[in-house]
């Protein structure tokens, strides 16, 4: 495992002798042994089904007493040892919304910084073509929606790390009171601010290469999928014009048949397919949608990846500042032992002009640096430990999720060549309906 | 199916020309009717308004009921009688003796005007003719003049449409190549058609137009009656029908024939937009496409290990970009020209019945003149007996014009449209094709990788 740039100035030998290989870690219920990422057989979706069964319009009553609607999915678990043994046992359901989802989320980011947390589908709908409707209550949206929580689920429930976590755990199996427990962690207050990571960002001074790699890659990632999420759904647009314009001609040939002796019967009937051919895309289409959710998420994954980086750069910029700060008080220290003056200070003008303190202010003084350095020195290498720790178990979550990246992309293309392939299959079928039919005529 | 059937490729009438020369008259064809079915239901309650932006053509519905029933829909039964359709053209010998191209077109720019001249080749081996090859220059204005003339000394028979004079909608300019284009196709058509047409052939300006320098022409256009008698006669015959004139005593034939055109008219330009419509379409699919394939090439360079299949996806789309484009042509060049042929035909076939009505309401107008005059009875009797034999001539030779025309229509649009299915069908495989082979290549590398883990 490479050692990450984290040794900063002035600390690099108290830092380095006597550490401590990371066993336990910063991180909550961490698999004992180490290399997460091989234990699948402890994760939660192999001993439970996790399904998003089904969604409801609901009314309620928000924080500020409005009224308000809001859509309500069916969350059911059943032991997945209950199945093989050829009983269906019913599942264990219940019900939440997508606020909920989110709050869990955020739990999970706080809590598990050094995991790329899996993204939930998005809360609004975008990249929308022509019909598809941007509305978070039509019926379709919902149903995506639906699969998308579904997929945010097993992903947890699959990840060797966060699948353990109680909250998750209680999230699935328990109704009420869960948002109460959640806030009851206080995990709003562990949160970094926004303004401490950017800060961050900015200043560090020597982030491991591979994080400052990564930034770059989701940034891309992100970049490339949206261009191609907005030109697939302008082809979509288009693709659904050609076709059901198509329709019209169903109406028209019909009415034609009307008047004609001998063509009636091949008009007729190739109109018939004509309308076929129109209606076709619908279902075509709404396959694409799923194609086009797939990227999605990896979209959002990028997101979720930047988290990792910033969280990266906050702690590295965290233990430069304090190797900083116990620098400079180590070199006071020494000035005030020896008597030397390295450096401008206003302590040193002060007491060249005003005259010099007495030997027993100056041991005081020593005596109290001393202390902060001694203190400073344990800090930093806890930090540094941690800075590794988190490098390390990061690390080896972004090679899992590389892993699983790859793996689901390749998929997902084969996936659309495969809806391609139906498509093309269903118009040759109508078009050489119509064929026949208009050699009738 | 009628025993005077088509044969395939250019329409040819299949009989020779009754009585030869160019005379207007053309003998009662024998043979089953045309158009002699029951009159026509009236047409369809909802009356389409179109406006220019076509909204009307949107069919946005989520019909379901379709899906289902869709592809599995069992085959219409051959009927004996179309299959004698199909092979009974391959039997009849080609009786075409007059060729013509109409190609080149060049810009000449005088003082005074602009225009475009066409060059018109000629191959034949009939007599009438000094040579067997001619190569004139014709513009646009010669076109218009050779159509007066035929509808002059013609005025019951259906004489082919010429190309728009402008097009008023769209981007297309006056001399823009496409607009060139495709005016050289429609008066290459033109041409053709009146070359087919077993009455027309012979007409002696047509003949004329072919071979003349263009300072004989000019001279010989000075001569007889110009553009403006025939705007006259048709004026005076839309005048007369405004009237009523010659509806009274008009052979249900006739009528039938009118209220076919009605509906055909309607229908004809529906078709026309609606096709125009999805040219398009397909024109907006194929510039998406375009730019969809490479955003997968450039996707490739932050993914070392997805490369392969990006590419592949790339590929794959940039293909069945070509094979729209080839589709597009395929609309363009056959079905497109074709509709638009038949839309302005309708015009034509209206203009048609309308004078054969006004030569009716001269007899008409005679024959009443005759019961109230007692007067000139001889006079008007040998007028009368003229213009008997005026309308028999006239309603014969529509009659027989409208069969021909009849059957060219059936034969023109099922080539049209089976020429649409068979492109589509030659697209879907293309893309087929394409796709398949990426899938291929991709399971093959998927079952050498690695077994799936879990997946959502």
């Amino acid at each position: 495992m490479e050692r990450p740039e984290a040794e900063v100035l002035g600390a690099s030998d108290s830092c380095q002798a006597g550490e401590a290989e990371p066993g336990t870690g910063p991180a909550e219920e961490e698999p004992g042994g180490g290399a997460a990422g091989t234990m699948m057989e402890d994760c939660l979706s192999k001993k439970i089904e996790i399904t998003v069964s089904e969604a409801e319009k609901r009314t309620g009553r928000n924080a500020m007493n409005m009224q308000e609607t809001y859509t309500a999915y069916l969350i059911e678990t059943r032991a997945v040892e209950s199945q093989t043994e050829g009983q269906c046992s019913p599942p264990d359901s219940l019900w939440r919304r997508y606020s909920e989802f989110e709050l869990l989320r955020n739990y999970l980011l706080v809590n598990y910084p050094h995991i790329v947390v899996p993204p939930l589908p998005e809360k609004r709908a975008e990249f929308v073509w022509h019909k598809l409707s941007a509305d978070n209550m039509d019926p379709d949206f919902v149903e995506r929606r639906r699969i998308g929580l579904e997929n945010f689920l097993i992903r947890v429930a699959s990840h060797p790390i966060i699948c353990q976590d109680k909250i998750f755990y209680s999230f699935l199996t328990q109704e009420g009171g869960w948002k109460e427990m959640v806030n009851e962690t206080g995990f709003q207050l562990k949160a970094d601010s926004r303004l401490k990571a950017l800060n961050a960002t900015f200043r560090v001074k020597n982030p491991d290469k591979r994080f400052t790699e990564l930034k770059h890659y989701s940034d891309e990632l992100q970049s490339v999928i949206s261009h191609l999420l907005r030109v697939r759904a302008r082809v979509a647009d288009r693709l659904y014009g050609v076709y059901k314009v198509h329709g019209n001609y169903g109406r028209v040939f019909s009415e034609w048949s009307a008047i004609e002796k001998e063509m009636g019967d091949g008009l007729q009937s190739a109109g018939h397919h004509m309308d076929v051919y129109a209606a076709s895309i619908d279902d075509i289409l709404e396959e694409e949608e799923h194609y086009a959710d797939q990227l999605k998420e990896y979209l959002f994954y990028a997101e979720a990846l930047r988290a990792v980086c910033r969280k990266h750069e906050l702690m590295q910029y965290d233990l430069e500042m304090a190797a900083q700060d116990l620098a400079s008080k180590k070199q006071q220290c020494e000035e005030l032992a020896t008597g030397t003056l390295r450096t401008f200070s206003l302590k040193g003008m002060t007491s060249k002009l005003f005259g010099q303190e007495t030997p027993e202010q100056r041991e005081g003084k020593i005596k109290v640096l001393e202390e902060q350095i001694h203190e400073g020195e344990e800090q930093l290498k806890s930090k540094n430990v941690e800075g590794r720790e988190f490098v390390k178990s990061a690390w080896t979550d972004i090679e899992r999720f590389k892993e699983q990246k790859n793996q689901d992309l390749k998929e997902a293309l084969i996936n659309y060549a495969v809806m391609q392939i139906s498509m093309c299959k269903k118009g040759i079928q109508v078009w050489t309906n119509a064929k026949e039919c208009f050699s009738k005529m | 199916m009628e025993a005077e059937s088509r044969v395939p490729g250019p329409p040819l009438s299949g009989s020779p020309p009754g009585g030869g020369g160019g005379a207007a008259a053309a003998e009662p064809r024998p043979g089953p009717p045309g158009a002699a079915r029951a009159p026509p239901p009236p047409a369809s309650p909802e009356e389409l308004a179109f406006d220019d932006d076509e909204e009307d053509l949107e069919v946005f519905s989520k019909d379901t009921s379709l899906t289902e029933a869709n592809s599995f829909s069992p085959l219409i039964p051959t009927s004996p009688s179309s299959m004698i359709n199909q092979y009974k053209f391959e039997d009849e010998p080609e009786l075409r003796d007059l060729f013509i191209t109409v190609d080149d077109p060049e810009s000449h720019i005088t003082a005074i005007e602009t225009f475009i001249t066409y060059r018109v080749v000629t191959k034949t081996s009939r007599g009438e003719f000094d040579s067997s090859e001619y190569e004139v220059r014709r513009r646009y204005q010669d076109f218009l003049w050779l159509k007066s003339r035929l509808e002059e000394a013609h005025p019951t028979l259906i004489i082919p449409p010429l190309p728009e004079k402008f097009i008023m909608k769209g981007m297309v300019e006056r001399f823009s190549d496409e607009f060139i284009e495709t005016r050289r196709k429609a008066l290459h058509k033109f041409l053709n058609r009146i070359a087919e047409h077993p009455t027309l052939t012979f007409n002696e300006d047509f003949k004329i137009f072919l071979t003349a320098q263009t300072w004989e022409l000019s001279t010989h256009k000075k001569q007889g009656p110009g553009l403006f008698s025939r705007m006259g006669q048709t004026v005076r015959a839309v005048a007369s029908s405004v009237r009523g004139g010659g509806v009274k005593n008009r052979p249900d034939m006739f009528t039938d024939i009118n209220d076919y055109m009605e509906t055909f008219n309607q229908k004809i330009n529906l078709l026309d937009k609606i096709s125009q419509r999805i040219y398009k379409e397909e024109r907006g699919y194929y510039c998406e496409m375009k730019e969809y394939g490479p955003i997968h090439t450039l996707w490739c360079a932050s993914e070392e290990d997805l490369v392969d299949s990006l590419k592949g996806v790339a590929s794959c789309i940039d293909k069945c970009c070509k094979a729209t484009e080839n589709r597009m042509a395929g609309l363009s060049e056959n079905l497109l020209p074709v509709l638009h042929e038949y839309v302005l035909y309708s015009e034509i076939l209206t203009g048609v019945l309308k004078r054969r009505d006004q030569i009716q309401a001269e007899l008409d107008s005679k024959v009443d003149a005759l019961s109230n005059k007692k007067a000139e009875k001889d006079l008007l009797t040998e007028e009368i007996g003229n213009l008997e034999d005026k309308v028999e001539c006239a309603n014969n030779a529509l009659k027989a014009d409208w069969d021909r025309w009849k059957q060219n229509m059936q034969h023109d649009m099922k080539t049209a449209f089976l020429n649409v299915a068979e492109n589509n069908i030659h697209y879907y495989e293309q893309c087929l094709a394409t796709w398949e082979s990426f899938l291929t290549s991709q399971t093959v590398d998927l079952h050498l990788g690695e077994d799936s883990e879990d997946k959502p």
